[in-house]
């Protein structure tokens, strides 16, 4: 029996892995870049491979930027907070078990505003990546080779709650976040590396409430690919609910090429970690002045930048968009902004002549520099101050229906004396400094 | 016989230049040679080493247990899985020996994985006990006990998890001192309980302990459950009197112990002797202990054997003998869904009682006192069948392996017919060893039982 | 709670743990595991209402690293294969399995 009046609602929550960018692993010493090691296995130690009595050590670092991704999403921070042992075997994974955090993550409850409304972020915690199976043949038998490279990598986990309502909002989720771990400086999220790493959950539910299965949706490694993957899986589902079927509770594969999901294996219920806290591991505890220390130097979030630099310095958002990269880019680019304010040119425009690539750009210039290379750029001939001044005296007089337009509040009247002093001067000007001066005549 | 020196007699020995280091070495090797296929104590022996008299252990011969990950000496755990391991990297303990000055004249036999009380679960046979072959010497370091009875080295190296020191020190009628969770590394040691493991010096004497304490001790940044608490100097002691000390003793009443109980008793004297107050005192029933323990070693097991497979190493799964597959498969059913409250949870809970238990007895008492083993070392079969041998072996140490307490064995009685030994074990709280030693060395010192200081 | 220990429950318990044990076995143990479950189970008596877990006993919290390369401990590639079964070009070598992506 259909009813092909249904409509149902997607109810989708998304899991997203992110690597941090620490110089090492999370918790051992060894060098933490596995996609760009020059061969496999160099990067390794007695922790890190499963060797007798390797043991675990907390990268201070890792747990710190977590907790500042979680305040940047607005989450609750848990003052009290540990690791544990979730057990499971796979080759790539040589402890048998991957340390993670099972109750007491380090961040939970937050949210992050979706211009299709709020998504809910449940939990934020760290934990350790795997190694990376390659799959060959050889010698005509079927293997996988194992690299341990990778394993050891500090992986944040951001869980959102079902809350996402199109395929579009989970696209800009996931760039959004994206584009605040870059900001942060926290981590590169290079998708083709490996670096960010999504998993949504998907169903449909007829009438709001929670439907009683979850299809996770796992591999996709674009954030194109996630929208197709969501629309198609809605349709899909769709599809077996409107015959009356439920979908089965399962794990499924994107297959790009085919554009469509595949089954992975039946999820019936959850697997049985045997999570347990580590006890190698002693407790983290913070104090609330610690949390309030690390949320003040949590920079203004690209945003609120974007907002900031519209109002102070009336730069378009297309341009800011383009170059807010991470806290330590902004906040140079504010000294220069400023700067240039200081120096009667639009910041705008050095916006543009940046992004344009007609000014080098790089994190270690100083703000002078780049007004100096702009003003090279942009060199007007040079124009005697009384020359000006004569024309300007001179258009004042030729247009006194202009003036008294302008005294009277007609203030628009501007462009057409400054393209008056244009004219008449024939020459490369710098406007800024041209019409500061015939505001000031004006004012007389 | 050069090789019957203590640890002790032979650095003082060396420094006076009355003996060659050689010919110790030479006394211990043919010791080994006389005695290994015997008793299969060495499973690797190593006759290279170097003459160290401006270090402190003046490149001694030391044994170390088959759980010590040292480089490129095969590292067997006892088990056929690792039976062709050779480390790429040292223990850290191990490491702080060789910078101490020692060298590992061989590593020893072990219960497989340290699984066990009686060294009988090693995949390569099982050792025999030097005072009375016909006797098992306790475990699971009873490799490393046997070597120091048999004066096969000069000290030895062991790990307790839960009476795996002391136990077959009281066996092999030698000393074995466990000191506090955290003091010595656990890095580079095939983990068997991780909540409990202590690396702990086997010896002849309780100064030999604390003189190896002394090296071996010590906060390691690779182990963040070790202490960052100053190592003090543990033979300063030695020779301490004990008037005044207030000693508890504990689980006089406890069914099964009653015969070595009644040979035990009467030892207790000296210390009143020496000035100290002896009491009787009460402990929760250990018996409790032997569930927790079991639950939660073994849930720590079945979690730190996972890492063994046949991709980073030369054997897989298959090749766990009997007691390792009971133990990961209870172990894994003890964590698992619906049931790991009931078990794990619970158990840590009954842990947290038995702490306090502990606790509270140390607000009266200096050090508590009780046998090591409720008997001598137990005849080789006898253990056969039982599946919980080890943790109910165990029981009378496992509070204060649990609790993290420091502790020693000693011997304490000597049964001339059989030749074998009852140990006694002196606890104190954590940090404390002061009080073990200083307890354990006026017991030593004043009593008879030891036979390398006032011989039998 | 008495547990009705049987070959099931153990087969699935040798899955878990990734023990291969064979049938024969498979019944040994259930024997084993009863024998030590009674014990444990001894353990239900107790009246534990409100006492916390201890998980650790050094009382330590807060032990992390700072984000330094240590080199001196890395393993190099020989290092790191030099007790593995099968390798190749540098890799670890494992069978292919079924459910692979």
């Amino acid at each position: 029996m259909t009813d092909s009046n249904k409509n149902y609602q997607l109810i989708c929550g998304l899991e997203v892995h992110a690597e941090l960018k620490t110089k090492s692993k999370m918790f051992c010493g060894c060098k933490n870049d596995p996609f760009h090691a020059p061969e496999p296995n160099i990067y390794t130690c007695p922790t890190c491979l499963g060797m007798p009595g390797g043991l675990p050590v907390p990268n201070k670092k890792a747990i710190e930027w977590t907790i500042k991704l979680g305040l940047a999403l607005n989450c609750k921070i848990n003052l009290f907070s540990k690791f544990d042992r979730k057990h499971y075997f796979y080759p790539d994974l040589p402890k048998g078990y991957q340390i993670s955090q099972y109750d007491i993550p380090f961040c939970y409850d937050g949210y992050m505003d979706t211009s299709e409304g709020r998504v809910g972020i449940t939990r934020i915690h760290l934990e350790e990546d795997t190694g990376k199976l390659l799959h060959k043949t050889i010698d005509g038998k079927k293997v996988s080779l194992v690299d341990f490279n990778r394993g050891g990598v500090p992986l944040v986990e951001v869980v959102t709650e079902p809350d996402i309502k199109t395929a579009t909002q989970a696209a800009e989720y996931g760039r959004k976040l994206r584009d605040i771990i870059r900001y942060l400086d926290i981590g590169n999220c290079e998708m083709q590396q490996g670096g960010m790493r999504l998993e949504a959950n998907i169903s449909l539910s007829e009438n709001g409430d929670l439907p009683n299965y979850k299809v996770e949706v796992k591999n996709i490694n674009s954030f194109k690919y996630m929208e197709q993957a969501i629309a198609y899986e809605i349709k899909r589902q769709t599809t077996l609910l409107k015959d009356g079927k439920t979908p089965a509770q399962e794990t499924r594969g994107w297959d790009l090429n085919k554009q469509s999901s595949f089954s992975q294996r039946t999820k019936e219920s959850a697997e049985d970690y045997r999570y347990f806290p580590d006890p190698d591991i002693p407790p983290l505890q913070f104090t609330k002045e610690q949390v309030e220390k690390w949320k003040k130097e949590l920079p203004a979030l690209p945003e609120q930048v974007i907002n900031d630099w519209k109002t102070k310095f009336s730069i378009e958002e297309k341009y800011s968009k383009l170059l807010i990269n991470n806290s330590q880019t902004t906040a140079l680019l504010k000294s220069i902004f400023t700067t240039a304010l200081e120096n009667e040119i639009e910041p705008n425009n050095i916006a543009k002549e940046i992004i344009n690539k007609n000014i080098k750009f790089n994190n270690n210039l100083k703000p002078q520099e780049v007004i100096t290379a702009y003003q090279q750029l942009h060199q007007t001939d040079d124009l005697d101050s009384n020359v000006l001044a004569q024309t300007i005296e001179q258009i004042l007089a030729a247009n006194p229906d202009a003036v008294t337009k302008y005294k009277a509040g007609k203030t628009q009247v501007i462009g057409f004396l400054l393209g008056q002093v244009a004219q008449q001067l024939q020459q490369k000007l710098d406007m800024k400094q041209v019409r500061t001066k015939l505001l000031k005549a004006l004012e007389n | 016989m050069l090789n019957k020196l203590t640890l002790k007699q032979a650095i003082d020995k060396l420094g006076n230049k009355e003996v060659k280091l050689e010919d110790i070495w030479l006394d211990v090797l043919n010791s080994i040679k006389d005695k290994n296929s015997k008793f299969n104590i060495y499973l690797n022996i190593n006759e290279k080493y170097q003459d160290q008299l401006n270090k402190p252990l003046k490149g001694l011969p030391i044994a170390v247990k088959d759980n010590f990950c040292t480089k490129d000496l095969i590292t067997t755990a006892s088990s056929l899985l690792l039976k062709d391991f050779k480390p790429q990297f040292e223990s850290t303990v191990t490491q702080k020996l060789k910078d101490a000055g020692g060298e590992i004249v061989g590593k020893t036999n072990m219960d497989a994985w340290a699984h066990g009380s009686s060294t009988e679960t090693s995949q390569f046979g099982r050792t025999l006990n030097p005072r009375n072959s016909e006797h098992l010497p306790g475990g699971s370091s009873g490799g490393s006990a046997a070597a120091v009875a048999a004066d096969m080295c000069i000290a030895a190296l062991g790990t307790e998890t839960a009476g795996s020191v002391r136990q077959p020190a009281a066996w092999c009628g030698v000393v074995g001192l466990k000191p506090t969770y955290g003091r010595t590394s656990r890095y580079g040691i095939a983990a068997m309980a991780s909540s409990t493991d202590s690396p702990s010096p086997i010896t002849k004497t309780v100064e030999d302990a604390a003189i190896l304490l002394n090296h071996i001790a010590g906060h390691d940044p690779l182990n963040a459950t070790s202490s960052t608490k100053e190592v003090p100097d543990f033979t300063e002691n030695l020779g301490k009197s004990i008037k005044d000390l207030k000693i508890g003793v504990i689980y006089h009443d406890l069914k099964g112990l009653e015969d070595a109980w009644a040979l035990f008793a009467p030892q207790l004297d000296i210390f009143t002797k020496l000035g100290a107050s002896v009491e009787y005192a009460q402990a929760m029933d250990p018996k409790h202990a032997v569930g927790v323990y079991t639950v939660v070693q073994r849930s720590e097991v079945s979690s730190n054997l996972a890492r063994f497979d046949d991709v980073r190493y030369q054997h897989g799964r298959d090749t766990f003998g009997d007691e390792a597959k009971r133990r990961i498969m209870l172990g894994t059913h003890t964590l698992s869904k619906g049931y790991a409250d009931q078990y794990y949870n619970m158990s840590q809970q009954v842990r947290t009682m038995m702490i306090k238990d502990y606790e509270k007895l140390f607000e009266t008492y200096d050090v508590l006192v009780s046998l090591t083993s409720p008997g001598f070392a137990k005849k080789i079969g006898a253990t056969e069948g039982e599946a919980m041998f080890g943790e109910l072996e165990d029981m009378l140490l496992e509070v204060s392996s649990l609790g993290g307490f420091p502790g020693a064995s000693v011997p304490c009685y000597h049964d001339k017919k059989t030749n074998l030994y009852l140990g006694m074990n002196i606890m104190a709280p954590m940090w404390r060893e002061d009080l073990v030693i200083q307890v354990a060395d006026a017991f030593e010192k004043n009593t008879h039982w030891n036979s390398w200081r006032n011989n039998d | 709670m008495k547990q009705a220990v049987n070959k099931q429950l153990v087969k699935h318990i040798a899955q878990l743990a990734n023990i291969p044990i064979s049938s024969q076995e498979e019944e040994e143990l259930a024997k084993d595991f009863s024998k030590t479950l009674e014990v444990v189970d001894k353990l239900q008596k107790v009246d534990t209402k409100g006492v916390e877990m201890t998980h650790q006993v050094t009382g330590l919290t807060n032990i992390t690293r700072e984000d330094e390369v240590n080199e001196k401990n890395m393993f190099t590639q020989k290092e790191a294969l030099a007790n593995a079964s099968r390798t190749h070009d540098g890799f670890f070598v494992v069978e292919r399995l079924i459910d692979v992506e």
